[in-house]
């Protein structure tokens, strides 16, 4: 049987070297096709024609006031649905109630409608052929094709991120600790802020993370309610898109770099946030 | 089919997994491999199948050399100890699927596949849940399954880790019974792994003790609990007491200076190694002495908790004392040895 | 009293912890201001159409043609996300090479880069003159602008659907399970495609559910490459976003509605793929 004493012992949950090289290869090559190509290409292309072009292009006065927009818009929209998803997740996962299985998919609700028809919701219900629309429009107010529209679909786009964060979090950590803090002699705030917001801070900031990304990134809905007014209701890419479609590439590459380096942060801190904590589990996959 | 394990080495990355262990397995035998984890138990049981290859040594089944054949080429029936079922097959197609893949030349057709499924079944009693899902069945149906499974390739020798270990204690009785009559019926040359000593003893025509990555002893179950071969053979297996003693010139055994009553050939200092039946209650000052600290009943017997003064120190013993002698709590109680064996030059375990 | 203590048992636990009609609440009148308002609102518009025009809106050949781009090509785009997710998957579980930490990384980077970067990145480089589109060029394959650069867009939006779904089950799988086949005579091909692949089966099928159903929806980041051309490469987001140019509010509202439908229906059908794998497997 010395015949068989050439072949080199293969773990046998192990594919062969050579087999193992050629998954990779090809898996890293369908990735720099469609995920590292396009991300350098943002950055190639703000920077082509040199360093003061691309300067310019974001001290632009409609670039700075598409850039102050959107951080206006991220700074009302996050905190609204922070705090929507920490009361979402509290009586979810702290509270046992009929209906806790629906209430989960309405949440969800947001990730199955295509942007565009979330915005549109908001065109239906406050646009001049509404009904609430000339009513609020006779008071001054205005909502559709201004901020508060702007708001709202924003609100709209990324309402479950906290929640859907938090809620499989909170529910793997069972009600254990809030009843000895209880028990302890906390009142419910004390509570809240003593023992689980501790527990909960790495999951919360991750989904602030997730919610804050795509809060700054929001097309389609964005760009349903905003009716592109340059330098009122523009956010960042919806400047982007105004800038690419008159042709001018440096300066829309250059703000949509800006948005590149805020995802690509944004991924650094979710790794980070990962690694050190375990933060994002199985709920945190979908989005 | 004999399998001989020759001089067998594995390291996982530097740490000695199993060091020089040689063992000669004869076919239709049923072998229990015994000891407690780290022992080196399942991966001599995983060098065997060829899940993992030796650092150094042979592994032969019967005269070829099978240690550079993959395990696919082994052809061992592996039960592992979570079963690894195919969880997205159904029962039958599970116990198939060894046959199923097959190389063309050699699988046999569908229908005689469906009724060879059909008899292992019947042979580890789950007919008609052939079409059941792992998930839908019991834990001990599923570790039939897994043994037919493995049977179905008519393996040459048949491997089981920890067959038993997740069952609870009655399913574990009535399986354990189970396999050794399943072994006399197909006379499978079997090796399984345990750390269950009653498993090991009860269940294998001989018992490999293991520890610390080499073969403390290999036996019968009479053997290794009568006759155990080291130190930790006696501690590991059974219940025991140790003390340490000295054999004087003459024979006397002494025990903090004082002989007690039993007498040894070899000199010098040694470990006592006895049971706590193997004991006999005497009024005659040679003999073991200590305080009663606890009593407690156990089955039929009595056992006493003794601690025995030695300098500065007391050792712990245990010896089983009739249930109508007097034991006073916290009184002194006399006994000798009646069965020991004396380890000589070796340290308290 | 007692009645109202017992009906209200019934559908809360009762509990120690305090906060539950205060969290309950405010979930409810925010998940009904922003959600379900809006979206009531929307099915209202619907119904008030009627369904003669639904009906012409619905067998309307550009709308039909619309909804036929958007769903094709996020079927194609969720089928090589599939095979692609479930590669990309194992190579991120299975192998040690150098940078796996930062691709595992950046396989989330379309979660996180906002659509409309993507579709001018993605149009840019796959452009006749850009870095890929180039390549294919003397083949005379044209990929953004037509059909195709929708699937290269749909494509970038939906790989991680995939990847995540699939990765934590793939971290799951018992290396006993394929020790368990290798023993048994399979080869490693063999217990790859018999073994471990079909195990898989209904995580892949639960990304692939949730990229086609994400693909059905996108809009930033194909209206860049698509081309736009009505009947040709126009996705059905953009004719809603079209019709609402033109006002055509009734135009705007079925077209989303029937896009609602379907996503609504994708929804029921992999929570039914999750529930049945539940029930049968033990696992999803």
């Amino acid at each position: 049987m010395s015949d068989s004493r050439t072949t080199p012992f293969r773990d046998p949950t192990d594919e062969s070297p050579l087999v193992k090289l050629l998954v990779i290869l090809v898996g890293l090559a369908f990735l720099a096709f469609f995920l590292f190509l396009p991300l350098v290409g943002v950055f190639v292309e703000a920077f082509r024609k040199g360093g003061q072009a691309y300067v310019e292009a974001l001290v632009e006065p409609d670039a700075v006031s598409a850039i102050r927009l959107t951080l206006l818009v991220a700074v009302i929209a996050v905190p609204l649905n922070l705090v929507f998803g920490v009361a979402a997740a509290w009586a979810i996962a702290k509270f046992e109630f009929k209906g806790k299985a629906f209430l989960i998919t309405l949440i969800d609700l947001p990730f199955s409608i295509s942007p565009v028809i979330s915005g549109l919701v908001y065109v239906l219900l406050f646009g001049s052929q509404s009904l609430l629309g000339p009513w609020l429009k006779s008071y001054g107010i205005e909502i559709l094709f201004a901020v508060p529209g702007i708001v709202l679909a924003t609100v709209f786009v990324t309402f479950p991120f906290v929640a859907r964060e938090l809620i499989p979090l909170m529910q793997d950590q069972g009600t254990g600790d809030e009843e000895a803090a209880l028990s302890l002699g906390a009142s419910g705030w004390q509570t809240f802020w003593f023992v689980t917001l501790p527990n909960i801070k790495w999951g919360l900031l991750y989904g602030v993370l997730l919610c804050n990304a795509r809060a700054m990134g929001e097309f389609g809905a964005v760009s349903v309610v905003s009716g592109h007014v340059r330098g009122l209701t523009n956010t960042m890419p919806l400047h982007v898109e105004i800038l690419y479609n008159e042709y001018n590439f440096v300066a829309a590459f250059a703000v949509a770099s800006l948005l590149a380096a805020l995802a690509l942060v944004t991924l650094a801190l979710k790794t980070i946030l990962e690694l050190r904590f375990g933060a994002g589990g199985a709920g945190g996959r979908r989005h | 089919m004999d399998v001989t394990i020759n001089h067998v080495r594995k390291e996982f990355a530097r740490f000695p997994a199993l060091n020089d262990v040689s063992l000669e397995i004869k076919s239709g035998e049923l072998i229990a491999l015994l000891g407690p984890s780290g022992s080196g138990k399942t991966t001599l049981l995983r060098l065997i199948a060829g899940l993992d290859q030796p650092t150094e040594g042979q592994i032969f089944f019967g005269e070829e050399d099978a240690s550079h054949r993959t395990v696919q080429e082994r052809n061992v029936g592996f039960v592992f100890q979570h079963y690894a079922l195919f969880r997205h097959m159904t029962a039958g197609d599970n116990i198939g699927f060894g046959l199923k893949v097959r190389p063309a030349a050699i699988r046999p057709p569908k229908a005689e596949i469906r009724r060879r499924v059909g008899e292992l079944l019947d042979m580890v009693q789950l007919s008609g849940l052939e079409k059941r899902y792992p998930n839908q069945l019991s834990g001990g149906q599923r570790q039939r399954v897994a043994l037919a499974r493995a049977m179905a390739i008519e393996p040459r020798i048949l491997l089981l880790d920890e067959p038993f270990g997740a069952l609870d204690a009655k399913v574990r009785k009535e399986l354990r019974r189970w396999l050794r009559e399943f072994h006399d019926r197909t006379g499978h040359t079997t090796v399984f792994v345990t750390h269950d000593q009653e498993e090991a003893l009860e269940l294998a025509d001989r018992v490999v003790v293991m520890s610390q990555g080499k073969i403390e002893q290999v036996g019968s179950a009479d053997d290794v609990y009568d006759r155990p071969g080291s130190p930790f053979v006696f501690s590991f297996i059974g219940e025991s007491s140790q003390l340490p003693v000295r054999v004087a010139p003459g024979g006397n055994v002494l025990f903090n200076g004082r002989p007690i009553g039993i007498a040894e050939r070899q000199e010098g200092d040694a470990m006592l190694f006895f049971r706590p039946q193997d004991v006999a209650l005497t009024q005659e000052t040679d003999a073991l002495f200590g305080k009663v600290t606890a009593c407690r009943r156990l089955a039929g017997t009595r056992i006493a908790e003794i601690d025995i003064a030695n300098g500065g120190k007391a050792h712990h013993v245990e010896i089983e004392v009739p249930l109508d002698a007097a034991v006073t709590l916290g009184a002194d109680l006399r006994f000798r040895p009646t069965r020991w064996t004396l380890f000589a030059g070796s340290k308290a375990e | 009293m007692t009645l109202a203590a017992t009906s209200r048992w019934r559908w809360k636990q009762p509990s120690i912890i305090p906060g539950f009609g205060l969290t309950l609440g405010f979930s409810l009148a925010y998940l009904s201001l922003i959600i379900l308002i809006p979206l009531a609102g929307l099915v209202w518009r619907t119904a008030s159409i009627g369904w003669a025009q639904f009906f012409a809106v619905l067998t309307d050949e550009r709308t039909l043609a619309a909804l036929y781009i958007s769903f094709g090509t996020a079927l194609i785009a969720a089928l090589i996300n599939a095979v692609f997710g479930v590669l990309i998957a194992w190579i991120l579980v299975r192998y040690e090479f150098p940078g796996r930490r930062l691709i595992d990384a950046m396989v989330d980077l379309p979660f996180a880069l906002p659509t409309a970067v993507a579709g001018i990145a993605l149009a840019s480089l796959y452009a006749p003159k850009g870095w890929i589109g180039a390549i294919f060029m003397p083949f005379d394959i044209r990929i953004a602008f037509t059909p195709i650069g929708i699937i290269v867009a749909l494509i970038f939006i939906g790989l991680p659907f995939v990847v995540r779904t699939v990765q934590p089950v793939m971290e799951e799988i018992d290396r006993e399970v394929e020790e368990a086949a290798a023993t048994l005579g399979a080869s490693r091909f063999q217990t790859i495609f018999t073994v471990l692949l079909p195990g898989l089966a209904p995580a892949v099928l639960t990304g692939f559910a949730l990229a086609f159903a994400r693909g059905v929806g996108e809009y930033g980041s194909v209206v860049f490459i698509a081309g736009n051309i009505p009947y040709v490469s126009e996705i059905a987001p953009l004719l809603i976003v079209i019709r609402l140019e033109e006002f055509n509010y009734a135009g705007a509202t079925a077209v989303a509605t029937i896009m609602l439908a379907i996503s609504f229906a994708m929804l029921l059908v992999i929570n039914l793929i999750q529930a049945w794998s539940r029930k049968r497997y033990g696992y999803v």
